[in-house]
């Protein structure tokens, strides 16, 4: 008998059970402050302390490698001759998969440089809330809609659902993203200087649907959104600017919308800066003005060197980022497969260029369909590095003819304090040894 | 041939049938809008989430407020997180910071960077106290809006706070705020036109389809 292979197979089992798992996951959960731990770091390290350490002596004297130190269950040598696990009811990434969310108090950042494609998987879409994720019963959950309207109303979800449904594949940005840029570089990582954006397949209902089953009157301009989060977030929204797009959503990635995005229900405005498509929608309020709420005043207004603040600057403009290779990876001299996301809260993404020099000469790079408005593009550019120092660069290009700007051309007009909205050219340094450094130049 | 066409015109016609009649059957009379989804939202059901208040104080409950009063509401419910005169932190900063907004370090504090009164009033009543937001009744909040407002040297020391006085507060950055300018920065590339802001249909045009 075996001890090593008793174990794992043990492990195995236990990891199948979703009874186990789930105690195990919400136990993990509580590991707040451990930045950048995963849910499964959390299960497998706790996981094997505790029932690892009868077997430890055992396998010592044995002279054995043992599986679940590791902390992934027994690999077979060859999958081919041993059956594998059977259908679960709710699937789980692989165990050896980690990517995850850097969590502080009040944000997550979405691990860009670890994904593919242009889905943000909806476990590592980013996170920002004002005071905590709020539990909420679906079944409970009302949307009212009143002030200038003929008929206010109140709707439960299950009546929100039997409307006429939209899907829309977009990106959502916070603002505040790469909001640490502005004076140095500062994030190490591209999840630590672009992880504040992220894209899903929404769906829902056109906010438009909704206020023509109210009555929206004609004299309403703006109308207050708002959350049944413990920070019952508001924001007022020009209504003429967003109904041709904005959706009120309850789908995420095809299935509910996730806790930390709204659930059960959350504004979609393509486009325009995360914080306005509020979650855990409950009201929306028609008016002839804006509401003028903390988060439109005193936050998400930006401040320019001459001491004003705009105010109410809505739009995400063009931005980019390479996320291979970049800051915190290292690479190996010879083929590289240059990757990246672009997007625009003003349209479809029309050209990616790269430089691999600095900014001298700019290429351009090849987009991945689809290439959705309002939506992450996938660019790639094939390279081959010589081992050289350099600097590695991709800026985007938008429908409107707009240009992601350097570094220098914005700070010149908005200078460094303006908090929200940096959307300058990122540049990545390459050292001989292979790593990969956030610079600014 | 000529026999499966047959229910391909059926269905034709059914389909034509039945959007005609769902045409006909969605505005019927008992149902209020195009769909006669939800419910009529009652006056009592929209004033229990209806905490919001305007810059000209619409939503303001009746009630009133003093510094004095607000002196020690503040001490008590807010000092901690805030600092006993409101500039210790450890959280935001709420007093001060006046002439530091062209600066290398502005401070944003309510006294040098809000532009309304009543936002104080909808967003303490709100949110805060962090730990238990919505908990605090309006007299409290008009008190600590006084006290506030009063250590950022905006009103005096005898201020009273209510649903008249609290709109009239004119707070010193007011015309703080411009309008949004973008794009401001980039370059435009040949063969097209910059539009700024949001190209759509508008309120007008969207509203001959209700
Ligand atoms: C447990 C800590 C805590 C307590 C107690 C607390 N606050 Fe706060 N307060 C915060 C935090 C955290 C924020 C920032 C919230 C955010 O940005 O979403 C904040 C923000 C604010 C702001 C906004 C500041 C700005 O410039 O935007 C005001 C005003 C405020 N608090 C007033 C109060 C008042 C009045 C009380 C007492 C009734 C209070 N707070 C009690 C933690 C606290």
């Amino acid at each position: 008998m075996d001890p090593a292979s008793t174990i794992g197979h043990q492990e195995f089992d236990r990891q199948r059970d979703p009874q186990h798992h789930r105690t195990l996951g919400s136990d993990a959960g509580d590991d707040r402050d451990s930045r950048n731990a995963s849910p499964e770091q959390g299960l497998n390290r706790r996981t094997f302390v505790a029932r690892g350490l009868s077997f430890v002596g055992l396998a010592a004297v044995q002279g054995l490698a043992p599986a679940w130190a590791a902390g992934k269950p027994r690999i077979p040598d060859d999958p081919t001759r041993v059956p594998g696990s059977p259908p679960s009811a709710y699937g789980q990434r692989s165990t050896f998969e980690d990517a995850s969310r850097l969590v502080s108090p009040s944000h997550s950042l979405t691990p860009l440089q670890a994904l593919h494609g242009i889905i943000t998987p909806s476990a590592l879409h980013f996170e920002r809330h004002h005071n905590g994720v709020p539990l909420i019963d679906p079944a409970r959950h009302r949307l009212v809609i009143h002030g200038l309207v003929e008929r206010p109303t109140l709707f439960t979800l299950d009546e929100l659902m039997r409307f006429p449904s939209v899907s829309r594949t977009a990106f959502i940005e916070c603002s505040g993203n790469s909001g640490g840029e502005w004076r140095e570089p500062k994030g190490k990582t591209a999840q630590e200087t672009h992880g504040l954006t992220s894209t899903s397949e929404w769906t829902g209902v056109s906010l438009a649907t909704l206020l023509r089953e109210a009555g929206a009157k004609p004299e309403a301009a703006w109308m207050l959104a708002e959350g049944s989060d413990a920070a019952a977030m508001t924001r007022s929204i020009p209504l003429a600017s967003v109904l041709d797009e904005a959706l009120v959503c309850y789908a995420q990635n095809g299935e509910a919308l996730r806790p930390e995005q709204g659930y059960p229900l959350r504004l979609l405005l393509p486009g325009w800066e995360g914080n306005t498509c509020i979650k855990w929608l409950r009201r929306l309020k028609l008016g002839t003005t804006p509401f003028m709420t903390r988060e439109e005043t005193s936050r998400y207004t930006d401040l320019m060197p001459d001491g004003t603040a705009r105010r109410f600057t809505f739009v995400m403009e063009a931005k980019s980022v390479i996320t291979s290779p970049s800051g915190g990876q290292q690479i190996t001299p010879g083929f590289v497969e240059i990757r990246g996301l672009a997007w625009s809260g003003r349209g479809r993404v029309t050209r990616v260029e790269v430089s691999t020099d600095g900014g001298r000469t700019w290429k351009l790079a090849g987009l991945q369909e689809p290439i959705l408005p309002k939506c992450h593009t996938r660019f790639r550019f094939p390279w081959r590095w010589d081992g050289q120092e350099t600097i590695l660069q991709s800026r985007c290009i938008d429908e409107m003819g707009y240009r992601q700007p350097a570094r220098e051309a914005l700070i010149t007009v908005r200078g460094v304090n303006s908090y929200y909205h940096y959307n300058a050219i990122q540049s990545w340094k390459l050292l001989p040894s292979g790593e990969v450094r956030n610079v600014q130049v | 041939m000529s026999r499966s066409k047959a229910p391909w015109a059926f269905m034709a016609l059914a389909i034509v049938v039945g959007l005609v009649m769902v045409g006909n059957e969605v505005p019927a009379q008992d149902a209020p809008g195009p769909y006669g989804l939800g419910f009529p939202a009652t006056e009592e059901e929209i004033r229990a989430w209806d905490i919001d208040v305007s810059p000209n104080g619409e939503g303001l409950p009746p009630g009133r407020g003093t510094v004095k009063q607000g002196a020690a509401v503040y001490a008590a419910k807010c000092a901690a997180c805030h600092g006993a005169t409101g500039t210790e932190g450890p959280k935001d900063r709420l007093v001060g910071g006046q002439d530091t907004l062209a600066t290398d370090q502005p401070v944003k504090t309510i006294g040098s960077f809000w532009p309304y009164a009543t936002t104080l009033y909808d967003y303490i009543y709100r949110t805060m106290p962090y730990t238990a937001p919505q908990s605090l009744t309006p007299e409290e909040v008009y008190s600590i809006v006084a006290w506030l407002l009063f250590q950022n040297g905006i009103v005096v020391e005898d201020a009273v706070m209510d649903a008249t006085t609290l709109p009239a507060v004119r707070m010193p950055n007011r015309d703080g705020f411009v309008s949004d300018p973008r794009p401001d920065v980039e370059r435009r590339e040949r063969g097209h036109s910059l539009i700024p802001g949001i190209p759509s249909r508008g309120l007008a045009l969207w509203l001959e389809h209700r």
